[in-house]
């Protein structure tokens, strides 16, 4: 006999995405005994994972006295049955009662890992405690990460003067492999970033200068901007965010899938064979793409110039070569390495670092790629002070 | 409350079927590669279907195909009742929480702990399952899969490649399915590990009624769990059966396999298992073969 089942007519809760479907739900009821004795607990339905979700929150809130758990009229239980009925002979301090062969069994297994009530949570500190602590730490990683930064450069300088010093043990394969990646096949993406540049460049300042019939001096604008600052600038900004960020994502990667280690373990040092070749490859390819940026930026200019303000195209490739001063080239030419030297080694340094996780592919990636930049445009703001001073203005 | 209560797709009652798993005419390539080339397999209803076969050829790629992440070129699969061959896309794979799945490399989601990996199940297809259930039902499953209590907070890049197995299959194990496929669950434990994974997975597939597929390369697995071997060879399984019964065949890489060195020590240690039944709380070792 049972009595009329408490809470039976809660409805339960439907969630959006099994709304229209209807599963069998596991319940109880409770028979109220005799004085102090305590009552019984009566489950009925399936006790598996799909049933429970509901009951099990009303379980929690019980506080009946209850001597018995009683499983007579449950159909089927799996495991979360089992860690159910465990749990709350536990709570309640109620004995399991009617038991089949096999729920006996799911139950004891179960209970053997009941063992300490250690929380499956890593530790938190509480917020008051957790800022100053999150702030510390990263100050510090800021400071280590700059030693770090030093660090890695000062290992692949020495693996540059190793290879020096023993000249057969260069990859070369993989530096014209890099150099492909990085230089090559960038080409048509920083062409037509130049190009569209030089004719904005052109049509902007034209604009500007009609207004002292000055637009003649449209060609010096664009000849000594894209040679001397944006030719190179963008250059940097575009590779850094192409291979700064394949740099970080495949390091990182091989990183992750232990193929760092076991390079290290065959002999290989991972900074000759992976780290130097992109470093080299980088800082040989950026001058030159710049170089090839600036042409092109100049040609887009020209190209306005003949469509829009009546400058033959080749008159003003002329022009050229007659207002802008021959260190233009050099200043463009001088950065182009050092940039390369940066995205390179943002890039890679920021592989190497990876540790744990898919995420930190990521992050790190993201990383390479926003310093690497940042450092660029910083550099270049000293550059432009540094050349005008000693002359080359 | 009784049984008169409507059922949740989700439910297997409905399937009545004897075949949870029916594969036909399977043929998959790689390009030009062809690795299974009409391949043919029924797996029973709560039996523990060991699959073996040479390094590369091919299991893998079958028990990705029955879970529907490889599209065969040809050939049907069944799966509890419904075609994964004619799933158009994953949503018509509405069976998902009634299978867990163990892959070769444990693929944990490596930004999760161990223990929110094996809730990432449960928070999917049970959100009305309460924080604390979750978190104690996660709790058990790692420690039944065999880890410590402390593993549970770990990431997986703190694991070793064994524990990176059991949490694999704590998470297989989350919904309690009735199908679990494994992939090498014993490789790279050590053997006490490995024998009590066996004792684990004969336990919950005895309680459970479970129906696993088990692909594996330990003999000592395939005598003490598997009721069945089914045996992959020249793109198709050539023979499916009882170990007695697939050594009464006389195919050279079943003779090999099964009687090579390690094939023999696996069989004299079931043997001595089986003389010795006195151990009557080792109800887990019941030999699969004295069933049949
Ligand atoms: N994504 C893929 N592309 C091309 N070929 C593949 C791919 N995946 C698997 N193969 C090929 O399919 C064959 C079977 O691979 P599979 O991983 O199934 O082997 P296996 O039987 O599981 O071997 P093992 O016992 O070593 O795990 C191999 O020859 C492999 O080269
Ligand atoms: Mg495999």
């Amino acid at each position: 006999m049972r009595s009329a089942a408490r809470d039976a007519l809660v409805a339960p809760v439907i969630f959006p995405h099994e709304a229209g479907c209807m599963r069998a739900l596991a319940d109880f009821t409770i028979e109220p005994g005799q004085g102090a004795d305590g009552g019984v607990l009566h489950f009925s339905g399936p006790m598996v994972v799909s049933s429970l979700g509901l009951v099990d929150r009303r379980l929690r809130k019980l506080s009946d006295p209850v001597a018995q758990i009683d499983v007579r009229d449950v159909e089927r239980m799996d495991t979360v049955g089992a860690w159910t009925v465990w749990r709350l002979s536990q709570q309640l301090g109620a004995e399991i009662v009617n038991c089949r062969d096999e729920a006996e069994r799911l139950i004891k297994a179960i209970s053997e890992t009941d063992t300490n009530n250690e929380s499956i949570r890593a530790p938190r500190l509480p917020l008051i405690k957790r800022v100053p602590d999150e702030v510390g730490t990263l100050v510090i990683a800021l400071a280590v990460g700059f030693l770090q930064v030093v660090g890695f450069l000062g290992q692949a300088i020495s693996a540059a003067g190793m290879i020096l010093r023993h000249p057969r043990r260069f990859r070369g394969l993989a530096l014209v492999h890099q150099m492909e990646l990085v230089g090559v096949n960038a080409l048509g993406i920083v062409g037509l970033m130049s190009f569209l540049v030089g004719v904005v460049i052109a049509q902007q300042g034209a604009v500007q200068l009609q207004q002292f019939g000055a637009e003649i001096y449209t060609i010096n604008l664009v000849g000594r901007l894209t040679l001397r600052e944006l030719g190179i600038l963008m250059t940097a900004i575009m590779v850094a965010g192409r291979s700064g960020s394949a740099f970080a994502a495949q390091l990182g990667t091989m990183k992750l899938t232990e193929e760092v280690d076991a390079m290290r373990t065959i002999g290989v040092s991972p900074t000759e064979a992976l780290v130097l070749p992109r470093i080299i490859a980088t800082m040989i390819m950026l001058p030159l793409l710049g170089i090839y940026s600036s042409v092109l930026g100049i040609i887009g200019g020209a190209f306005l110039g003949a469509v829009s303000l009546g400058i033959p195209f080749l008159t003003f490739l002329a022009r050229i070569q007659e207002v802008v001063p021959i260190h233009d080239v050099w200043v463009g030419l001088v950065k182009g390495p050092v940039f390369g030297l940066i995205v390179a080694l943002a890039g890679c340094y920021q592989g190497m670092q990876v540790k744990t996780n898919a995420e930190e592919v990521g992050t790190r990636t993201t990383s390479a790629v926003v310093l690497a930049i940042f450092t660029v445009i910083v550099l270049d703001a000293f550059f432009a002070v540094f050349f005008t001073k000693i002359g080359w203005g | 409350m009784d049984q008169a209560q409507a059922h949740l797709a989700d439910i297997p009652d409905e399937f009545e079927g004897d075949y949870p798993i029916r594969v036909r005419g399977l043929v998959n390539r790689f390009d030009e590669h062809t690795i299974h080339d009409g391949l043919d397999l029924d797996v029973k209803r709560g039996e523990i279907i060991g699959v073996v076969g040479g390094s590369g050829t091919g299991k893998s790629v079958l028990m990705r195909s029955i879970i529907g992440l490889q599209i065969p070129q040809e050939g049907s699969i069944e799966v509890l009742g419904r075609s994964i061959t004619d799933a158009r896309d994953d949503e018509d794979i509405d069976i998902r929480s009634q299978w867990g799945v163990l892959f070769q490399g444990g693929a944990l989601f490596s930004t999760l702990t161990v223990a929110e990996n094996v809730e990432v199940p449960l928070r999917e297809f049970y959100p009305e399952i309460s924080d604390d259930l979750r978190h104690e039902i996660a709790r058990y499953k790692v420690l039944l899969s065999g880890l410590p209590a402390n593993a549970t907070s770990k990431y997986p890049s703190e694991l070793s490649g064994g524990m990176k197995k059991r949490a694999g299959l704590a998470r297989a194990l989350a919904l309690d399915p009735e199908l679990l496929f494994l992939d090498e669950p014993t490789a790279g434990l050590d053997p006490i590990g490995a024998a009590a994974f066996d004792n684990l997975i004969r336990s919950l597939q005895e309680t459970l009624g479970l129906t696993v597929f088990l692909i594996t390369h330990d003999l000592d697995t395939l005598y003490e769990i598997c009721d069945r071997v089914a045996v992959l060879a020249d793109k198709k399984v050539i023979a499916v059966g009882t170990i007695p019964e697939l050594l009464a065949l006389d195919h050279p890489w079943i003779q090999e396999y099964f009687n090579g060195p390690r094939g023999r020590a696996a069989k004299d240690a079931q043997d001595r298992e089986a003389a010795s039944v006195v151990q009557p709380d080792q109800k887990t070792a019941t030999s699969p073969m004295e069933q049949e």
